[in-house]
């Protein structure tokens, strides 16, 4: 069994209004340092074996949409 | 024309949806619950609103890949009549019958109001009719309306904006926008015109005793369309 890590975030070019919050609020407790954030997930997967053209589709399928974000995949050792 | 009403685990405009089209509108309509086989029974689809699969993984993402999607897909190619509110716009987004996707509202607030709407698109079936302004109830977190650059370039040149958040007057401002949603946009339809998906929930307007019977002047489609 291997785990493979799926990133999907936001595209860059959208903004991503909950990131902006918190970055916000790192700023309000003194993080001053702060120019931004975004929130992205982690979907963790538990897979038989790692084939790397099954995970993308996985991705294009279901995990990510395309119009609004972007994905990038992460076998863990 | 009777009219399927999609149940999702997580649906919760069902029965609204269900009640405008009966008693508004007087057509027959039954439930279909997401993983039935067919719709063959039936001539037009309300994918109503809620938080279908719990919003899990983006809102949409799953209703959109249910059994009956295929079915949803078929009878929209035929040109029947298919309305999606809310939960049912983003699903609409996610399986690709609409354009574009729905992201957590600008304010980062659930928002739950009752806006004006400028009756944009008057050719499609299901705008053909409504009044230049209406007043339609919203209940949403994220319903910012987004496309490609491309995508928007085709639903404004196409004239594909069903609907615009407005003032009163039917001026659209950046105040009269709830959510953030690009150029204002609360609903739009496909090419053909017989899909419409909004942010909106005109089956929580169809009778003067919830407020205002607005949402009638765009469900009424049904009643008019012959298919």
């Amino acid at each position: 069994m291997s785990t493979v890590r799926v990133f999907v975030t936001l595209k860059p070019s959208l903004l991503d209004s909950a990131g902006r919050t918190v970055a916000d609020s790192l700023g309000k407790l003194g993080f001053d340092e702060v120019q931004g954030a975004r929130i992205g997930k982690v979907i963790e997967l538990q897979v038989e074996r790692v084939d790397e053209a099954r995970i993308r589709e996985m991705c294009d399928t279901l995990l990510a949409n395309p119009v609004i974000e972007d994905y990038r995949i992460e076998v863990a050792p | 024309m009777k009219v399927a009403v999609i149940r999702f685990p997580g649906s919760n405009c069902d029965q609204d949806a269900f009640w405008a089209m009966e008693e508004g509108l007087g057509l027959p309509v039954d439930y279909v619950w997401h993983d039935s086989d067919s719709l063959v029974r039936f001539d037009a689809v309300y994918i109503p609103g809620g938080f279908s699969y719990g919003d899990y993984l983006r809102c949409g993402a799953m209703a959109a890949r249910a059994h009956i999607i295929p079915e949803i897909k078929r009878l929209a190619a035929q040109g029947n009549p298919i309305i999606g509110a809310c939960n049912g716009f983003q699903i609409l987004c996610e399986m690709g019958l609409l354009e574009g996707a729905l992201l957590k509202n600008l304010s980062q607030k659930f928002v739950c109001d009752r806006p004006y709407l400028r009756r944009e698109n008057s050719t499609s079936m299901w705008t053909d009719g409504v009044p230049d302004v209406i007043q339609i109830p919203i209940a949403h977190g994220e319903g910012r309306y987004i496309a490609s650059d491309e995508d928007m370039k085709r639903i404004e040149g196409e004239g594909r904006v069903a609907f615009r958040y407005c003032t009163a007057s039917g001026e659209v401002t950046p105040e009269a926008n709830p959510n953030g949603s690009v150029n204002n946009i609360a609903g739009i339809v496909n090419p053909a015109g017989n899909v419409l998906g909004m942010m909106p929930h005109p089956e929580r307007a169809y009778h003067a005793r919830f407020g205002g019977d607005d949402g009638l002047t765009i469900l009424r489609a049904l009643i008019k369309v012959r298919i």
